[in-house]
């Protein structure tokens, strides 16, 4: 009966008003496209950029820069760096989260510890020291804690209770200790990024689960991790994508397999540097586009239930069905 | 089995040096409902949550249907409970918020067969069966789909209801299940509750809907600072209140 109603009055003519004009918006139009223009012509004109170095040939026979079997090689390395980094680092770091929030004070102290000694120290420094840590052991293997000592007690001189043994050089050098450089350090921010993220979540939540006789791992799991996700994508992605970055420190450890230093690589035979380092620039941004491309679909995935998009939707389905289905559209 | 589905004996509660129970003494029959009433601060939650032992008492017993809540006593001492067994004894006690506390990542279906598929490993389609019939029962059939922020505060309250149901639970405690919302959807709510005290649910609510109290509820207790200054059949405790502590406190919300 609302309907009648509505469509009995005359519907009034449509608005046609001339707009406010913006004069300042116009100038600032002009001033970015003059600009963007003479960006265009420094990277176009300017033959120091050697683009055919770039993308074409960079030795007679052989393809671009960016192209090449070494630089492609590491750029495979910097995306398994990253990826196996941050999976070590993402992993850890909620465990660290979980037992800082822990009521045992020995496990929330140890937490506090960790990420206070990882956090501290940069980044760098830590990939040079886990590049040098052989020079501690000769060997590193599974065994008894204190065998050699044990082995001592008894009389033994030669017991060492290790069941499995390699040269530690052999263990963690390159690949593995800069990737356990990132990854360790990676846990320190990502598990202050997982605190903050359990801890925005309504204790209520947690409270109505436990109510309904969830266990505290199904509380975590099922309820709390899922919603404290909303908070903990977007700085997980930028720690992503500071990651990929980070690989480049990996360098020094040394690590070869590993974009930027095949890249200076290149440098180094060749005497081009500026060309090189536009490469790397390039490869860089591809990197972080496409991660920042998985990014929007991962935190549209976790914002469900949440935000105007779901709610206009609702709403739209509503208006739908008390019009019998006369409206039709979609929500962006 | 003892005739009693909840029984406290003597309960004391303390956060730190504040003694908030001191002495509650309780006894709700199968089938019967009983009200709490008392002012902001007098423990009236804090009891509802010792019986499903969301919070530990410090001293007296907690029974529910015959079995001690949260301690298992053998020769004479007290054994706290495990964290499954104390799950275990929890999947009966259906407990429904002030806050409604859905959860606002799941659908309205999800909510209800979250516990009963996860905690009771119920098989699915079963679970979505009884999920579908108790949202319908409270009468938000054509709502399943849809995610609790997009529901009114009453309707987000009766899915809670049938979430809690979904568990088939002997038990049901009510801290304020009213109070969060617009006057307008209270009666949707308390309707609900209705059907329920109907159908034979045992239920301790906590309310400041005397009306409620009087029509549905088999007893009425009234708390203040910590203990049960009056009980009695609704009624009687309303209209003629033995204490002046009591005769107060309803003077203000009556
Ligand atoms: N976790 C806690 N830690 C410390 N003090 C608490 C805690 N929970 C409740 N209290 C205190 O215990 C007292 C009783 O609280 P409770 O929530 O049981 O009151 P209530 O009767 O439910 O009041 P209301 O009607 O406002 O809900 C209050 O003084 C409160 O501050
Ligand atoms: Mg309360």
């Amino acid at each position: 009966m609302s309907d009648d109603t509505t469509t009995e009055r005359a519907r009034p003519e449509a608005i046609k008003a001339v707009p406010v004009r913006h004069p300042g918006r116009w100038i600032a139009l002009a001033v970015i496209a003059v600009l963007a223009a003479m960006f265009l012509h420094l990277l176009l004109t300017n033959d120091r950029f050697r683009w055919s170095f770039i993308f074409l040939e960079y030795q007679e026979g052989k393809r671009g820069v960016m192209f090449t079997e070494p630089v492609l090689e590491g750029l495979r390395g910097t995306i398994m760096l990253t990826i196996s980094s941050m999976a070590i680092g993402i992993a850890l770091g909620i465990v660290i989260a979980i037992m800082r929030l822990s009521p045992n004070k020995i496990l929330s102290s140890v937490a506090f510890l960790y990420t206070w000694f990882f956090r501290a120290v940069p980044r760098l420094v830590l990939a040079l020291l886990f590049g040098n840590l052989n020079i501690l052991w000769e060997r590193i293997g599974f065994g008894l804690p204190f065998g050699t000592q044990i082995g001592k007690l008894f009389g033994l001189d030669n017991f060492d209770g290790q069941f499995y043994s390699i040269k530690a050089s052999d263990l963690i050098a390159g690949f593995v200790a800069g990737m356990l450089a990132l990854a360790l350090s990676e846990a320190a921010y990502m598990a202050e990024i997982v605190r903050a993220g359990i801890q925005s979540i309504d204790t209520g939540q947690a409270e109505a689960a436990v109510a309904l006789g969830m266990s505290r791992g199904q509380v975590l799991r099922r309820i709390v991790l899922p919603q404290a996700m909303r908070v903990i994508v977007p700085p997980t992605g930028n720690e992503i994508i500071a990651m990929v970055k980070d690989t480049s420190l990996v360098a020094y450890v040394p690590v070869t397999f590993e974009l930027w230093f095949q890249l200076t690589q290149v440098s180094a035979r060749t005497f081009v540097v500026l060309p090189v380092i536009v490469a790397a620039l390039i490869w860089y941004l591809i990197l972080c586009t496409v991660l920042m491309i998985a990014q929007y679909f991962v935190e549209r995935h976790f914002s469900k239930g949440y935000g105007a998009t779901a709610k206009a939707k609702q709403r739209l389905r509503d208006i739908q069905v008390e019009q019998g289905g006369r409206i039709t559209g979609e929500v962006p | 089995m003892t005739g009693e589905m909840v029984r406290a004996d003597n309960v004391h509660k303390s956060f730190g040096s504040l003694e908030v129970l001191k002495g509650i003494d309780l006894v709700v029959k199968p089938g019967e409902v009983c009200c709490v009433l008392g002012p902001s601060g007098s423990g009236k939650s804090t009891f509802l949550r010792c019986i499903n032992h969301l919070e530990k008492i410090n001293a007296g017993r907690i029974f529910v249907d015959g079995e001690l809540v949260g301690y298992r006593e053998r020769g004479g001492k007290l054994h706290e409970m495990g964290e499954k067994d104390v799950a275990k004894q929890r999947r009966s006690i259906g407990m429904v918020f002030q806050r409604f506390n859905l959860f606002p990542h799941m659908t309205v279906l999800d909510n209800v067969m979250e516990a009963p598929c996860r905690v009771k490993r119920e098989s699915k389609a079963e679970v979505r069966d009884r999920a579908v019939g108790l949202l319908e029962r409270v009468g938000l059939g054509s709502k399943v789909g849809n995610y609790p922020g997009q529901l009114s505060g009453g309707q987000q309250q009766r899915v809670a209801i049938a979430r809690a149901l979904a568990m088939r639970p002997k038990l049901m405690l009510f801290d304020e299940p009213t109070s969060a919302l617009d006057p307008e959807l209270v009666g949707e709510v308390l309707d609900t509750m209705k059907d329920l005290a109907a159908d034979g649910m045992t239920m301790v609510v906590v309310t400041h809907e005397i009306g409620f109290a009087r029509e549905v509820g088999d007893n009425l207790i009234f708390m203040d600072g910590g203990v049960v200054v009056e009980q009695g059949p609704p009624r009687d405790v309303i209209t003629n209140p033995q204490h002046e502590r009591t005769r107060a406190f309803l003077s203000k919300v009556l």
